[in-house]
């Protein structure tokens, strides 16, 4: 092996990733709490009240994030499905299957939190607008990914179908993100952009992008913890396993 | 104190989306650290089982 160059295939090695994602749970929960924490308190305490939405806009510290983190989170599903097909790790495919129940669950809270935030501002709680029905159809590829891998019993080649899936999906997540421009929509354009910057007061801005860092690491460490399961079950053939100090006892 | 929980008359959509998102985001690494303990559970005894089996076949051949 040669030295000078490092090796990343060495992680995608469930043996060397086990123990990784096992030391890094605790420090990056640590970082999660602290960040939601700290969001929260200046969500709540330090941002002022909206001149047009009075307090109710404040929902905005848990709707945005949580709307970036379910298309976020399709996209990393979406990289390790391709880099599954392609080089055929085997981290790859356990590593989709851990971060859909998380990604579904933030589609599920952006579904959830826009609605209590449409009833009293649009006087609705749904309608059927570009920017709601793609998030719907998120939802929907999310339960499909889930369905459609827990109903083929061969796991590596649930892993190869459902990456199919994943990827077909994918184009989904810039008719979601533009659907507000490209389409006349009763939602609002985006707070922030790359482009234009932020059209919120600064304070506000920050609390957001803390509770987004929040759910990012939230996303990280309940992924890592719920892989960890995943490689033990299917990997439990396997000599590595027989030999740790938690299955041993 | 009142006035805060009452969040300007919008306490409903606030605490409603505040609330499913706690509820959530606590529900589900509780899920995953039971999912972790019933994984331990059943891979020990899965292995425990396959490494009695292999010693058994193995003695049954020296005979």
């Amino acid at each position: 092996m040669s030295s000078s160059r490092f090796n990343w295939f060495k992680f995608s090695s469930p043996a060397t990733f086990y123990p990784l994602a096992g030391k890094l749970v605790p420090w990056i929960t640590a970082v999660a709490v602290i960040l939601i924490v700290v969001g929260l308190y200046m969500g709540f305490f330090v941002a002022p009240t909206d001149y047009k939405q009075g307090e109710g806009y404040r929902i905005i510290f848990v709707h945005v994030p949580a709307s970036w983190m379910s298309m976020f989170i399709y996209l990393i599903m979406a990289f390790w499905a391709a880099m599954g097909l392609v080089f055929n790790t085997r981290i790859s495919g356990m590593m989709v299957q851990a971060l859909a129940p998380t990604g579904a669950m933030f589609t599920f809270l952006a579904l959830w939190t826009g609605a209590f935030w449409g009833k009293p501002m649009w006087g609705t709680w749904w309608v059927w607008d570009a920017r709601l029905t793609s998030e719907l159809i998120l939802f929907f590829l999310y339960i499909g990914y889930i369905a459609l891998h827990s109903s083929i019993d061969d796991k590596r080649r649930a892993d190869r179908a459902s990456a199919i899936l994943v990827l077909v999906g994918v184009v989904n997540i810039p008719i979601i993100y533009y659907s507000v421009k490209w389409w006349n929509t009763l939602h609002q354009g985006a707070s922030v952009s790359v482009k234009s910057g932020s059209s919120m007061a600064s304070v506000m801005l920050i609390a957001m992008l803390i509770m987004a860092l929040g759910f990012w690491a939230y996303s990280i460490a309940v992924a890592f913890a719920r892989v960890r399961s995943i490689i033990l079950e299917r990997e439990k053939d396997t000599r590595w396993v027989s030999e740790l100090s938690e299955i041993k006892r | 104190m009142k006035e805060f929980f009452n969040m300007g008359g919008y306490a409903l959509y606030v605490w409603g989306s505040f609330g499913m998102t706690a509820l959530l985001m606590i529900a589900e690494p509780i899920l995953v650290r039971n999912k972790r303990k019933v994984t331990l559970q059943s891979v020990s005894r899965y292995v425990r089982s396959k490494s009695a089996r292999q010693s058994i076949n193995s003695s049954g051949e020296m005979e």
